[in-house]
């Protein structure tokens, strides 16, 4: 047994201290949710309810949640796909290599520095000078790519790395095709990986904002109408909202998760609990 | 005359601005277990990987069974190969993997798994079909490729280092399984390996490479018997080399005679005096080294022997010995490239 040393103890109590940081904002948005129809935006609770969210699905004053939040879901799955399209080939494509690969590779990554709001701008600049009207499924649609395929593609080329090509030669040898080998070999080889992408995209589109302000048109998404809620919106049904998106968001990852330990279950790339 | 299976033809490959296979000429005939013997890095899973369609040739030819297939499809070359560490496919069961070939040439469900399980009962195999790869062991894995591997009915099969997965106990009776699925087959192996034993053991043609060339193609005896220079000799092992009035010369450690207390008048000058600096008991032999001066690594000498004439006259670590030899066993080497 390795011995206890101060600094172990500090490191325990910083990481500790980080997990609060962490979680902390989070559960308490989601005990004040339950408050009573009487209580308020801060602790205590008076009393224990649904209020909120039941009035959450009701017309609000300002804002319309339901809509945005309907917007804010079709964008990230239309992202999430649409970023997997892209990234899956773009990833075989550098792994095989081809002039200015590196270039385009380098390009791709160092978007990543760019200030989100800055990429915003220019996309909504770009659509109003060329006439073309802003929307959230398209203008709001490559916002969000500019996002996910660079982080796509850096998974992606991980992934191709690590992938034996043994795999394909002989699947090549056994006479497959070039797209047979990826269709019967490589995508099931990889498809724990790409649904960690699909997961990945559809989480930064769903939550994104500074990419979404000046490129995503007339329409809200959620996090733009949550964040015109918190100067109107005086009462809990503020944390209600935030409990719900949470709770998407824990859904979907959890269901993500599932099918990726499953798969690697099926492969052996996890020893069975 | 025997026919030829494969034929290289000036084959080379280089990597950028290295040469890995330097215009290499060899000829393989039908029906044979061919070993690529070398250390690594010496070209030998390079030019196999090449024979396969794996690695695109840059110089030369390559024909099998008298075809040009230099340009041809992996799976158009009437070769198919058995990778290191087998490459099964980790997302399907043995059947699958077995029928993977007949799937992809769209033969139906029923058909391909009557083949794949008929190609299965020939490795014995046929208790694992429905088990993926990571839940068999290295020795039914190799079985598993090895199947795999047959479902394309290859008049070749290629096979890079099969055995070197393996722990020592399995990889000897594999090795008997390997020779004899050659026999009984009657299609040619070409089995890439860096061991002596393995090649010697199964060769009926041991081709010997070094720095991307051959240095020797033979019978497993011929390789052994007569090296044909100072290379092939030390990497074969089991060999003394001596440099005599003559040349140098290598001469079998088991031929060699030691003799405690002193040299025999009639040994002459193919005789070396030195000091026992090792002993190996291994079992039905024993290993003597003698070195002549314990500086110099070339002074080194192994003698073999047969227990008994050891015990008969035994040595110890220190002792001061004679070794000798006889003309008869003297092989004389040429002179080794580079």
């Amino acid at each position: 047994m390795i011995p206890r040393s101060p600094l172990s103890l500090f490191l325990k109590v910083l990481m500790g201290l980080f997990l609060l940081f962490l979680y902390g904002p989070t559960l308490t948005i989601m005990i004040l949710s339950f408050q009573g129809p009487q209580g308020g935006l801060t602790f205590p609770l008076k009393d224990v309810s649904l209020h909120w969210f039941s009035s959450l699905f009701q017309e609000q004053r300002v804002g319309d949640i339901g809509s945005s939040f309907r917007r804010s879901l079709t964008l990230a799955v239309l992202v999430m796909f649409v970023n997997v399209l892209i990234v899956v080939p773009a990833g075989l494509a550098l792994r095989r290599g081809f002039r200015g690969s590196r270039v385009i590779f380098t390009l791709t990554i160092a978007s990543l520095v760019v200030p989100s709001i800055l990429v915003s701008m220019g996309i909504g600049l770009l659509f109003s000078q060329t006439g073309v009207e802003a929307n959230w499924y398209t203008s709001g649609l490559g916002a969000h790519l500019t996002w996910t395929v660079p982080f796509g593609v850096l998974i992606m080329i991980g992934v191709f790395a690590r992938l034996n090509p043994t795999y394909e030669e002989a699947a090549r040898d056994a006479g497959a095709s070039r797209w047979q080998s990826f269709r019967f070999v490589v995508l099931p080889i990889i498809l724990p990986n790409i649904v960690g992408v699909l997961l990945f995209g559809f989480s930064l589109s769903y939550d994104e904002m500074p990419r979404t302000v000046l490129a995503g048109g007339a329409h809200n998404t959620l996090p733009l109408e949550i964040f015109a809620m918190t100067s109107n919106v005086t009462t809990p049904v503020l944390y209600a909202l935030g409990t719900i998106t949470t709770l998407v968001s824990f859904v979907v990852i959890s269901l993500t998760l599932l099918f990726i330990t499953l798969a690697r279950r099926r492969t052996g790339a996890v020893k069975k609990a | 005359m025997p026919t030829k299976d494969v034929e290289l033809i000036g084959l080379t490959k280089r990597f950028g601005d290295s040469v890995a296979v330097k215009a290499i000429d060899l000829q393989i005939y039908e029906a044979s277990y061919c070993c690529l013997l070398g250390p690594s890095g010496c070209g030998k899973s390079t030019t196999l990987r090449m024979i396969a369609g794996h690695e695109e040739v840059s110089e030369g030819d390559i024909l099998v069974k008298g075809r040009q297939v230099t340009w041809q499809q992996p799976s158009k070359r009437g070769t198919a190969m058995m990778f290191q560490n087998y490459g099964l496919f980790p997302h399907l069961n043995v059947e699958e993997n077995v029928a993977f070939s007949l799937r992809m040439q769209g033969v139906g469900k029923a058909e391909r798994s009557r083949r794949a399980r008929e190609l299965i009962e020939l490795v014995e195999m046929q208790a694992y079909l429905h088990r993926r790869p990571h839940e068999l062991s290295g020795g039914q894995q190799q079985r598993v490729a090895l199947a795999r591997a047959l479902s394309t009915e290859p008049s070749i099969l290629l096979l890079d280092e099969p055995l070197s997965a393996l722990d020592p106990f399995l990889r000897i009776r594999m090795r008997e399984e390997l020779k004899r699925f050659q026999r009984e087959l009657g299609i040619t192996f070409i089995h890439v390996t860096h061991s002596q034993d393995e090649a010697l053991a199964l060769g009926d043609q041991v081709v010997v490479m070094q720095d991307g060339e051959i240095r020797q193609s033979g019978t497993a005896r011929e390789v052994y018997d007569t090296p044909s220079n100072e290379f092939v000799a030390r990497f074969i092992g089991g060999h003394n080399i001596l440099k005599t009035e003559t040349g140098t010369v290598s001469v079998r450690a088991d031929h060699m005679d030691l003799h405690v207390g002193g040299l025999p008048s009639e040994a002459g000058a193919r005789a070396r005096l030195g000091q026992v600096v090792a002993l190996e008991y291994q079992g039905s032999r024993i290993r003597v080294t003698v070195s002549e001066n314990p500086d110099q690594d070339e002074a080194r000498h192994v003698v073999e022997l047969s227990d008994r004439s050891f015990y008969a006259a035994p040595a110890n670590p220190g002792d001061a010995v004679g070794i000798s030899w006889s003309a008869a066993d003297e092989h004389l080497l040429a002179p080794t490239h580079a």
